[in-house]
């Protein structure tokens, strides 16, 4: 309590220390916890579903609300270094997507896995990266979390298995380290996400199958954001009831721009998992601010009143902000404090990741292979030898 | 003189004649012999029995015992949770287990011909070669794909193209060859101890090839270092260098050249990346001729690597006459016999373009 009042001190000198210094409102007046009705999830080859009354504590709330933040800002500051030409190549941003990252890690542990897709850097930072080794990745500097080797598609740390550039490809993959948590018998699953356009790849097919077949502790999880690229679901798919896809895989459909959803859902789907019961499918229907990458206005295939709508409707923060202070689990203040410190955050990590220097030319054949004495790598030409170091 | 005996027990035939020339004068180390199957087997085995997380996963593997019968018996022994049965999906599985090998296991990921691994080739390059390097270090991917690569018999064009020029392209892989049943028992189990992604590259026509295993190649422990090629037969008059199959193909030819005074040094490549240039080129300074052999095609083959690789060096400056390449014919494979014979390098093309090269 303490370090709450005096980070209302902070807040209010960080504002000139002009403004009421709020000490007269105690933070005993705060409810420590709330319960939500949420939505229902469609449900499929399932008799029950998760929960639709939740509760939801102030930490927690201050917890998601805080880290939705840092992931919106970490996306909109990105996307003006994008704009300045700091950051190259793909840029697929996850604005508007972050009740998904956050509703997932709620619900299982760091020593669980995850894989994703390309639209990877908000799951980079619920694994456990910082926001600074991010954007110093995007950049390409050597303070990125894969030394400016990998890019905005490849970025690693521990359980979490990427950022990986083709689609659908990492479905298998996650599947596979699902197979390994059974085998090694660590009562760890794994979360294996992919979009609406990689649904319709057949490798995912196969994956369905395999996990099924073996009872793999995996949770697919199709993030539906409405389009693939360019293509709406309707112009790509047969059927886009994605949580039926697995056909004989029970499956969920989710509302995937409240975090409590997801954070209900991915419980329920855990305990699924962990039970042995074997694989189990989320759709979570979410959607994306910006266009497919940073060459994508997003306006083609879409309407502008269209993503103005679900702003205003919709927004993960917003929602959050909407369940916190109508329950008065926190104040308005305290709420505008913790975007002032997620800005000053970011803002210091774009500086890093501005200022870095670029990752040293000697290191450029290094990681090729692991465990391995340093061995001669061609150059360009035949006089040019360079060194690879594991 | 022991050429020829290892000519003789080589082909299997009968070694009785053998023995009765007096080559030997002391008695033979307890070597023995092994088909290339069941050296391939036993490799398995043994880094089965040593390390719980090494486990065997494709089409047929446990309750067939393999469709060309080389993890006969493993699955008996280790039972399902180690020997995996698969569905036909070559790209799901292959994803499966460079992802299993990802979260710190160590698959063997078997292709029931290397034609198929085509369907996967994006999980073994994408998700598996480049990996450790996309992420600085961060993500090693310790993983073996292997299975039987190139011509067999009679197959025709799908089924018969081989790999190696396309797998040794890529950086973050390494891609093995074996020849002989030491080979085969040494680079695999190299291979499965390796930390990084593996491609071995067998063939189907040698499996129920039986050759000599020496004592030490008897051994739990036998490895045979990745990247190190091995000079199968010593000469002067010039260099050959084979992988697989075609290693024989070049001790046949230089047995029946050896009777014209013409030495054939055979260099038995095993490793197609990293590829032992040094010992191509310590032997070329010394032979000044080169005859590179394989089942593949020409074009971007790896003859084509060896001969530009050997233009670069220092080498090039003791060669008396250009390099040589015997390869596949340029061509899909056809089915009918006297076709798909002469789509492959005989021993005597072999021999004819050792002559052409020697000028002779």
């Amino acid at each position: 309590m303490l370090a709450t009042i005096a980070s209302v001190f902070r807040v209010s000198a960080q504002r000139n220390g002009a403004a009421l210094i709020m000490s007269a409102h105690t933070f005993t007046d705060f409810t420590t916890q709330a319960t939500f009705e949420i939505k229902k999830c469609d449900l499929f080859k399932l008799d029950e579903g998760p929960a639709t009354q939740v509760v939801l504590t102030r930490d927690e709330g201050l917890q998601y609300y805080r880290t939705i933040q840092i992931m919106r800002r970490m996306e909109l500051k990105a996307d003006q270094l994008y704009k300045q030409k700091m950051i190259r190549g793909f840029c697929h941003l996850y604005d508007g997507q972050e009740a998904c990252a956050v509703g997932l890690e709620a619900s299982i542990n760091l020593s669980d896995h995850l894989i994703t897709a390309y639209r990877a850097h908000g799951y980079t930072y619920t694994r456990g990266g910082t926001v600074k080794e991010i954007m110093a990745e995007l950049t390409g500097r050597r303070g990125g979390i894969a030394k400016g080797k990998g890019g905005s598609m490849h970025m690693y740390c521990k359980n979490f298995y990427g950022g990986n550039g083709i689609i659908g490809a990492q479905v298998p993959l996650g599947a596979g380290v699902a197979l390994a948590c059974k085998y090694l018998g660590n009562n760890e699953l794994c979360v294996c996400l992919y979009g609406d356009g990689a649904a319709n790849q057949g490798q995912i097919f196969e994956t369905y199958n395999m996990a099924a077949l073996w009872k793999l502790p995996v949770i697919f999880v199709c993030e539906n954001n409405r389009y693939g690229m360019g293509t709406s679901v309707e112009r790509a798919a047969a059927s886009t009831d994605y949580y039926k896809r697995g056909e004989f895989i029970p499956g969920l459909r989710v509302d995937g721009m409240d975090v409590l959803c997801v954070r209900e859902a991915t419980r329920f789907a855990a305990d699924h998992c962990r039970s042995g019961k074997g694989p189990i499918l989320m759709e979570l229907q979410t959607y994306r601010y910006h266009g497919h990458s940073m060459s994508d206005p997003g306006l083609s295939y879409r309407t502008r009143e269209e993503i103005r709508e679900v702003r205003s409707k919709s927004d993960p923060i917003s929602m959050l902000k909407d369940h916190m202070l109508s329950q008065n689990m926190a104040s308005v203040e305290e709420l505008k404090g913790i975007d002032v410190e997620v800005r000053k955050e970011i803002e210091d990590a774009a500086q890093f990741a501005t200022t870095d220097p670029e990752p040293p030319l000697e290191e450029l054949c290094n990681h090729i292979f692991y465990n391995e004495p340093p061995f001669e790598v061609r150059g360009t030409n035949p006089w040019t030898k360079l060194k690879s170091i594991s | 003189m022991a050429a020829s005996l290892r000519c003789f027990l080589r082909s299997g035939k009968n070694t009785v004649s053998a023995l009765q020339r007096r080559e030997f004068h002391r008695s033979a180390p307890a070597a023995v012999q092994m088909t290339v199957r069941d050296a391939l087997n036993q490799a398995m085995d043994e880094e089965l029995e040593r390390d719980e997380r090494v486990f065997l996963l494709g089409e047929e593997v446990a309750q067939y015992d393999g469709a060309y019968k080389v993890s006969r018996g493993l699955w008996k022994k280790y039972g399902d949770k180690r020997i995996i049965d698969t569905p036909i999906s070559e790209m799901g599985f292959t994803g499966i287990a460079v992802g299993a090998a990802m979260a710190g296991l160590r698959p063997i990921c078997e292709f029931m011909t290397f034609n198929f691994s085509m369907q996967a080739i994006d999980q073994i390059i994408n998700s598996a070669a480049k990996t450790y390097y996309m992420s600085a270090g961060l993500q090693s991917v310790p993983i073996v794909f292997r299975g039987p690569n190139g011509a067999s018999a009679g197959v025709a064009a799908q089924h018969s193209q081989c790999f190696a020029a396309w797998y040794g392209h890529c950086p973050g892989l390494k891609v093995v060859s074996p020849w002989n049943s030491e080979d085969a028992k040494g680079l695999l189990k190299s291979a499965i101890r390796d930390e990084n992604p593996v491609v071995v590259l067998e063939n189907e026509l040698l499996y129920g090839v039986p050759f000599e295993m020496s004592e030490e190649a008897q051994s739990k422990d036998f490895t045979i270092p990745i990247g190190k090629a091995k000079i199968e037969r010593q000469g002067n008059s010039i260099t050959l260098v084979a992988h697989s199959r075609y290693v024989g193909h070049c001790l046949d030819a230089a047995a029946v050249l050896a009777k014209e005074g013409i030495e054939c040094e055979v260099i038995n490549l095993r490793t197609i990346r990293p590829m032992d240039v040094e010992s191509i080129e310590t032997s070329v300074m010394k032979t000044n001729h080169l005859v590179t052999v394989e089942g593949g095609w020409p074009q971007f083959g790896v003859g084509a690597e060896i001969c530009a690789r050997i233009m670069e060096g220092p080498a090039f400056n003791y060669l008396d006459s250009p390099v040589t390449r015997v390869t596949g014919v340029d061509i899909p494979m056809p089915y009918a016999k006297i076709l798909e014979d002469h789509s492959l390098p005989q021993v005597k093309d072999i021999i004819f373009s050792v002559k052409k090269t020697l000028n002779i």
